[in-house]
């Protein structure tokens, strides 16, 4: 009786009684700690929620009237987080024991896994596919120019995912300094346009292949540094880009370079040529020029070759190197791939389509400048691979998707938008860490040969070839 | 017993030193490994075993000291100064103490990836697909499957590495280490964590393999079981310095190995 509760029958407590005191302190005491978490939240989130510079009048405000909401909200949510972290380590030591239990081979991948499979496998791949490419291939002439532009942007974000995808996603190398490859396809474009008038498709395999050579030159050096010293480096080459960008006369600094021209159609001009007879027949939203028109259909043709691309590369040799070097460098190398070569491709080769994106870009808007090429676009890149799932080409895509047009329809966030962004960030790492869409494995069949199949005691017959081929 | 001729060895390592620090993890360590022999190497915890391997696969530098080996086509190939890729496509393979597979890959991907080093194909044929790199992929595709399923994991080529049992990550990791066609075949602690019946099928693995592929063993194990079952010629080191070597039976009776082994205590 040394428990402390005092009982009414006086003999032996109840289990239950027993029980629920150790698990009530426990409660209390999880509460307590993520009180004490919130309130450290609540404590760095303070400079950026209640106080306010006011730049004319060289003042600081502060929003006390704010205080308790944020508070409340910081508290909440933590505690709300631990609550989800027990219920994953529940779920997972449940999952644990019911191993031995249900099939080892029962569906690891979960609902929305099961869900794409249903979708993209067996027979209803073909029509589906057909009816998603009718779909983007109707889909710019009805739409209003702001809803066209918001799809080749987030086409641009996709070809930008995909790219970045072959270098964190596949080779796990953490690249922070993306943006900078994007920025030099775009300035390729902006520069040799407006100063020398070279045209859109002229320049995109150039603007592709000046971020190609500078991620190389800048690979030599850096890959020799493994893991978070690259993701440094990166990012401050990045912001050296970005200061060279905004500090050259030649660049036109901040204020940028306008005017760029749009991608050209055989020197036709369709919105004068063709436009009236489309619109007059129903078959073109009145207000969306063809010029918009073209450059989806531009982008959407580049992120078909992407997809095919990646999805090349992740089934060859050089693919496989990567996804090695990403597991275990160590076990890589003692398998005879070399790091530094791997590394060096893979780096290389992200670059590209970073400069595709930026040639691309900048034909969009027309004007850039520094300031479009911020160390928030890398994060955002790398979320849409994170987010997605790292490694996972229909991932990196809906990654994309979710993060471009969510926020552009969602404008009522705008103010919390970054801060929305990095909690589901932190949600996705700690519950979902393989992202929205897990990277699938290729499956492959076979056969034995026929003469194997007296089993054990076959000989030589289906034993590989031993020699060495060199 | 083939390839006991000491005159004829595939690797000599001569007065090998590596130190950490103030620690000789390795102190002018001496032996050689016979062509096509079953050699163990064998020492108490810390003796500087993996180290030796780490040094044979170019992952360490040792201080001082030289390790050659002889592919057996009349070359002697220096390894000190070769990076851990080199050594694998000079003929060295191995596997880990700690397993290291590639734990979200399929087995079969874990092979294919051992490969590596034997096949051609650059990005250009990766992109393209052309008819040499297609009928390349589907060779190795085809050896790797085949080298799966001579040595007992063709039922799961298809299934993540993680997810294999404990005994098939440890088979996995041999058949991975011999897709890249090594010559010598390096195995550290292959039955750490294996129960007695594992044990059993692995010493059988092992003779097959150097049986059927030609190539020698050097195996680092505490199971004496093991040791004593397949090889032909032991190692013992103590503090980074060998203390025997012989035959299991002249082993098993060294004064000077019982002493290391069970001595001071
Ligand atoms: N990378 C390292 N850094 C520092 N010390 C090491 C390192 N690797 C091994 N050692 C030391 O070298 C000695 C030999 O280790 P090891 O070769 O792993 O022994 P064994 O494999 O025979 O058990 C140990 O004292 C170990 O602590
Ligand atoms: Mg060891």
């Amino acid at each position: 009786m040394t428990g402390g509760i005092p009982n009414a029958n006086g003999g032996v407590p109840k289990t239950p009684a027993k029980s629920l005191r150790p698990r009530l302190l426990g409660l209390g005491r999880g509460l307590l700690s993520s009180s004490f978490s919130g309130l450290w939240l609540a404590l760095v989130a303070f400079p950026i929620v209640i106080m306010r510079f006011d730049a004319t009048a060289r003042s600081i405000d502060f929003l006390w009237e704010r205080l308790p909401r944020l508070v409340a909200v910081c508290v909440a949510g933590a505690i709300a987080f631990r609550f989800l972290l027990r219920h994953k380590a529940m779920g997972a030591f449940r999952e644990r024991l019911s191993l031995g239990a249900s099939s080892p081979k029962g569906d690891p991948r979960g609902r929305l896994g099961r869900l794409y499979d249903g979708l993209s496998g067996g027979r209803a791949r073909i029509p589906l596919a057909i009816a998603l490419g009718l779909l983007l291939l109707c889909l710019p002439f009805r739409s209003n120019p702001y809803s066209v532009s918001i799809y080749t942007t987030a086409l641009i974000y996709i070809t930008l995912g995909l790219g970045l995808n072959i270098v964190v996603g596949v080779s796990g190398l953490l690249n922070l300094g993306y943006v900078a490859f994007y920025a030099i396809g775009a300035y390729t474009y902006a520069l040799l346009n407006t100063h020398f008038g070279l045209g859109f498709w002229v320049c995109l395999p150039l603007g592709a292949l000046a971020a190609t050579l500078l991620g190389f030159l800048l690979g030599l050096p850096i890959l020799r540094v493994s893991g978070d010293y690259l993701a440094i480096v990166t990012l401050g080459f990045a912001e050296i880009v970005r200061l060279v960008l905004d500090n050259l006369k030649f660049t036109n600094g901040p204020r940028g370079i306008p005017h760029i021209a749009h991608p050209g159609f055989f020197g036709l001009d369709l919105d004068k040529s063709v436009k009236p007879f489309l619109v007059g027949r129903g078959l073109l939203h009145p207000n969306t020029d063809l010029d918009q028109v073209l450059l989806y259909f531009i982008v959407l043709a580049v992120v078909a070759l992407t997809v095919v691309c990646v999805h090349r590369l992740e089934n060859s040799r050089l693919g496989r190197a990567w996804l090695a070097l990403r597991e275990d460098e160590v076990a890589c190398q003692a398998m005879g791939v070399s790091r530094w070569r791997a590394k060096l491709t893979a780096f290389t080769l992200g670059s590209t389509w970073a400069g595709l994106a930026g040639v691309i870009f900048a034909s969009q808007i027309t004007f850039i400048n520094p300031k479009s090429f911020s160390f928030m676009l890398s994060v955002i890149i790398l979320s849409i691979v994170v987010l997605g799932g790292m490694g996972s080409i229909p991932g990196v895509i809906l990654g994309a998707i979710v993060l471009i047009l969510a926020p552009e329809y969602l404008r009522f966030f705008d103010d919390y938008r970054m801060l929305l962004f990095g909690l589901i960030m932190v949600l996705m790492m700690v519950f979902r860490p393989e992202g929205i869409i897990k990277a699938t494995r290729k499956v492959r069949e076979y056969k034995r040969h026929a003469d194997g199949e007296s089993g054990e005691g076959a000989p030589e017959e289906g034993a590989p070839e031993g020699a060495p081929a060199r | 017993m083939s390839g006991m001729d000491a005159s004829d060895p595939v690797l000599v390592a001569v007065g090998v030193t590596v130190e950490f620090g103030g620690i000789r993890a390795l102190d002018g360590l001496s032996l050689e490994v016979g062509r096509g022999s079953i050699t163990a190497l064998i020492g108490p915890n810390g003796a500087g075993k993996t180290t030796f391997f780490n040094c044979l696969t170019g992952i360490y530098r040792p201080k001082s000291g030289d390790l050659f080996f002889l592919p057996g086509d009349g070359r002697t190939i220096p390894l000190t100064l070769l990076s851990p890729d080199r050594v694998t496509q000079q003929g060295i393979a191995r596997t880990f103490q700690n397993i290291r597979l590639f734990n979200n890959l399929t087995v079969l991907e874990n092979v294919l990836i051992a490969c590596h080093c034997r096949m051609k194909a650059g990005l250009l044929g990766a992109l393209l697909r052309d008819s040499r790199t297609m009928r390349e992929e589907r060779e190795m595709e085809e050896y790797s499957f085949a080298l799966l399923d001579r040595y007992g994991l063709g039922g799961q080529v298809n299934e993540l590495a993680k997810n294999l049992p404990y005994g098939e990550q440890r088979r996995l990791e041999i058949v991975r280490a011999l897709a890249t066609r090594p010559k010598l075949l390096l195995l550290d602690e292959p039955a750490a964590g294996l129960n007695d019946r594992e044990t059993e099928d692995l010493a059988g693995l092992i003779r097959l393999i150097r049986d059927e592929l030609e190539l020698s063993v050097l195996l680092i194990e505490h199971d004496m079981g093991l040791v004593m079952g397949v090889s032909e010629r032991i190692h013992v080191m103590d503090y980074g310095k060998p203390i025997a070597e012989g035959t299991p039976e002249e082993i098993q009776r060294d004064p000077e190995v019982i002493r290391a082994y069970l001595g001071e205590g």
